[in-house]
């Protein structure tokens, strides 16, 4: 085996015309045996019959002959090919490059066989030159992998070396062969199916080692697809190439102008930021006025991300750098929306004509409720009401509204430059607009709002009345330290003026419960109005567009998993299957790449919200929570 | 090498069981879900239509017809691409996995894979469904955290339904390939499932599963003789 031991390099350059190559016969002539190697991995058991399994990048499948390079997993048996070194090398200049390769990507890439594309008979020589080179470059098992030129039937083996104690026995396994796409591997990101809730995260990644482990591997070794095909290194390497870099000259300004001018942003939003929570906003008055109104929160988040997007701190993870995306686009699409909206504003001046509207519709609105307020002063659907009270809480409120007629009629005259100025701020984005549009319902309704507190706290008032003065009735009293109801002994004079009082409770309830009602379902109505408005905002901040619109496109970047297709079979060839990715589905999407929000969902149930109105307890079902939680 | 035969599903439709054989660790099996039917297309279409009819005489608005053969025709495609199931198909790949998937009538394939290592066994379990019990074919999952329990079933041929006998020549398949795959396996444990399996506990309380027996002479045994019972 004088070709093994020294000609290597000669033979290998005598063979440049590697297209020409004949392969080993398939039927393997015992070799004369040489010592196995260093490298050699006793560690791993061999059961007889097992079958391996060889991932083949389906871009080397037209390669000239050459050897193959990647990875071994003992842990499933499989040996991942990244790349073929063709015909002719030196095998010092492959063990340096794959040196240099494994100290940069931290993978333990080695040479794992040979791969032949041959387009006649084998020829004996090369066959034994070919097992030579498993001497050269020992590794356990060593894979011959051979294709007919021109045709789909492949041949593959994996020999091991026994070792000189019996040199006849090396045994082979049979080969599994798996082709897959290595551009869509390297660029795709797998995400495992959700874990049960009550599990850890780190407990989940022993059992999705298989496939995990071979995306793993050909992401980190990017660093051996540096080089190029056109390249004049001492090896030549077959991978997977990229298209070339990007020519246009605007991408590249852009990406050396991205720095300055993220840099320049991101001081300009911390000067804003740090403006705004200097101490004068944290006055009584003002932070409490900030607190109640949408549209601070929502330019508050904003801030917020923005301030994340501009950051001068790279993404350490790819989820923060889809975070990031989705933020910027989330950005954009709001501001383009809203500048849409202004344009449609002042073409048709619907600034003006909302302005004179404004003014008309609340006339009405207080109309409206001057006259429900007569009907529930007369006899409302025929209930006779107690005539007294009635005519109090009608004044009453009847005289609220009359204030509230005339604090509308003092604004009228700036109502348009309010309203013109309050457009202008749909540039900042459409959320923005849309908050605003709710913190404007929301003062034009104060009036609903104050009724309904009145309402309230006075039927909140006789309902607690009414349930301690029939604990009266019955001989109960609440005991406060124990927090429960005990019996008591009350005196005849307590048990009089309790009957009593429990009485004129009892029937002035209609009347006071017939208010609470109406003013309860109009400021319920009200609440319902603000409540879609503010879901229409939280889709919009939270809809990860970016992710969505990368799903559609580049299916294959998010992976849900794998999946294999069996490939045309010959008995007693190898089975060859394709591994494709299988992209997530868009539900899973949108719940992995969700983007935090202030997130205005009720607090209450049903049944808590049903048993608060009915006690009279004041209702808050979208208020907006002091402190924000994702 | 490729072999079909045909079996009926709970309903009584008829289903066409395809199996190739790729070779010793690698096997695929197709079931063919009956098709949809010319009568019961025409008898959809047919009331829709009339009940369109019916409310355009009482509105004597036009806007009904034309809306009535809009929602037929998206009706039609949405049920031929989101819920008519033509075949499922089932691979199973020695030492890489099981692979369903479901080809729906308008083309689209939908992918489940699972690797070797998730997959505990492969049963047939029973199941109480409306007023009938039915039999049903499923994979038991491994559970990360403890390694003989079983985190989670996942039911195959749901749309197909097939009865016992189609899921027997199934279930026979693929315990053979299971088999081969636990006794080639480098984990240490791969010798004791083989010989633990007949004392495995039972999934569901309200079912019973099949033992597997490595004697392979008792599989002409009448299989109503095999049902073991819940634990």
């Amino acid at each position: 085996m004088g070709l093994v031991s020294r000609g290597a390099a000669e033979a290998g350059r005598g063979a440049a015309s590697a297209v020409d190559r004949p392969g080993p016969p398939d039927a393997v002539p015992n070799p004369t045996p040489t010592p196995p190697a260093e490298g050699a991995d006793p560690g791993s058991s061999r059961s007889p019959g097992m079958v391996l399994k060889a991932f083949f990048p389906t871009c080397c499948a037209s390669a000239d002959s050459g050897l193959l390079v990647g990875r071994w997993v003992p842990e499933q048996s499989s040996a991942v090919v990244l790349a073929v070194v063709h015909f002719p090398f030196i095998p010092i200049q492959v063990k340096e490059l794959l040196a240099q390769v494994q100290q940069a990507s931290q993978v333990g890439v080695t040479v794992l066989g040979t791969w032949c594309h041959r387009r006649q008979e084998p020829e004996e020589s090369l066959g034994h030159f070919l097992e030579g080179l498993g001497a050269i470059f020992s590794h356990r098992p060593w894979f011959q992998l051979c294709r007919e030129r021109g045709s789909k039937s492949w041949s593959c083996k994996a020999t091991h070396w026994q070792g000189p104690a019996s040199p006849a026995a090396s045994g082979e396994d049979q080969v599994m062969l798996i082709f897959y796409d290595q551009r869509k591997v390297l660029l795709s990101q797998l995400h495992p199916p959700t874990a049960l809730p009550d599990r850890q995260a780190g407990d989940t990644t022993a059992s999705a080692g298989g496939l995990a482990a071979v995306f793993d591997t050909v992401a980190r070794s990017e660093a051996l697809f540096q080089s190029d095909r056109f390249d004049e290194g001492p090896v030549r390497l077959s991978h997977w190439q990229s298209e070339g870099m990007e020519a246009s000259i605007l991408v590249e300004l852009a990406k050396w102008a991205a720095g300055p001018v993220c840099l320049f942003l991101a001081c300009l939003l911390s000067l804003i930021s740090a403006a705004s929570a200097c101490r004068v906003f944290k006055l009584w008055p003002l932070s409490f006025i900030w607190s109640k109104l949408s549209t601070c929160e929502q330019l508050r988040h904003r801030l917020e991300q923005l301030t994340l997007i501009f950051s001068t701190r790279k993404a350490e993870s790819p989820a923060q750098l889809m975070r990031k995306a989705n933020m910027l686009v989330s950005v954009l699409l709001d501001v383009a929306l809203g500048l849409m909206l202004l344009s449609w504003l002042h073409r048709k001046d619907l600034i003006g004509q909302l302005a004179d509207a404004l003014i008309p519709v609340a006339d009405r609105v207080a109309e409206e409720l001057q006259h429900l307020l007569q009907w529930l002063m007369g006899a409302p659907a025929g209930l006779k009401m107690n005539r007294a009270l009635d005519q109090v809480l009608g004044r009453f409120f009847l005289y609220h509204i009359h204030l509230w007629i005339s604090y509308i009629h003092l604004m009228s005259p700036f109502i348009e430059r309010i309203l013109w100025h309050v457009g202008l701020s749909a540039c900042l984005g459409l959320t923005v607009a849309l908050s605003i549009l709710s913190d404007i319902i929301a003062l034009l309704t104060f009036h609903i709002y104050c009724f309904y507190v009145y309402g309230a706290r006075l039927y909140c008032l006789k309902i607690h009345g009414l349930s301690s003065l029939w604990r009266l009735f019955r001989g109960k009293k609440w005991n406060v330290l124990r927090q429960r109801v005990d019996s008591c002994s009350y005196d005849l004079d307590q048990l009089f003026i309790g009957t009593l009082l429990f009485t004129i409770l009892v029937f002035l309830l209609p009347t006071t419960a017939l208010y609470y009602l109406v003013f309860t379902l109009l400021r319920l109505l009200v609440v319902a109005v603000q409540g879609l408005i503010h879901l229409l905002v939280d889709l919009i901040n939270s809809l990860p567009l970016y992710s969505l619109g990368l799903r559609l496109c580049r299916p294959y970047r998010l992976a849900a998993g794998v999946k294999f297709r069996v490939l045309e079979h010959e008995t007693g060839r190898p089975l060859r299957l394709l591994m494709q990715i299988n992209p997530l589905p868009y539900s899973r999407v949108v719940h992995t790449y969700r983007l935090p929000t202030c997130g205005c969902h009720p607090k209450h149930s049903w049944g808590s919200l049903c048993r608060k109105l009915f006690f009279g307890e004041l209702i808050y079902p979208w208020r907006q929570r002091g402190n924000k939680q994702d | 090498m490729e072999d079909e035969q045909s079996f009926s599903d709970i309903c009584g439709g008829r289903l066409a069981l395809q199996r190739r054989f790729y070779s010793p660790s690698c096997l695929e099996f197709c079931l063919s879900c009956p098709r949809i039917t010319l009568r019961s297309l025409t008898a959809v279409t047919c009331t829709v239509w009339l009940a369109a009819y019916g409310l355009f005489t009482l509105c004597e608005n036009t806007m009904i017809l034309s809306a009535a053969i809009f929602i037929t025709l998206l009706g039609l495609l949405g049920y031929l691409h989101f819920v008519k199931i033509d075949h499922e198909t089932l691979l199973i790949i020695d030492s890489l996995g099981i692979q369903m998937t479901s080809s729906y009538a308008s083309g689209k394939e939908s992918t489940t894979f699972i690797e070797m290592g998730q997959v505990n066994d492969v049963v047939i379990n029973e199941a109480i469904y409306m007023q009938k019990v039915i039999y049903y074919l499923c994979i038991l999952l491994k559970d990360p955290v403890e390694p003989h329990g079983i985190s989670q079933v996942v039911p195959l041929f749901q749309s197909a339904k097939p009865r016992l006998d189609c899921l027997i020549e199934v279930y026979r398949s693929c315990q053979d390939i299971l088999a081969h795959q636990k006794a080639t396996s480098t984990s240490p444990e791969g010798g004791d499932k083989i010989i633990s399996a007949s004392n495995r506990r039972s999934h569901s309380g309200m079912g019973a599963y099949w033992h597997r027996q490595e004697d392979k002479s008792e599989q002409d045994h009448d299989p109503a003789s095999r049902i073991g019972h819940s634990v």
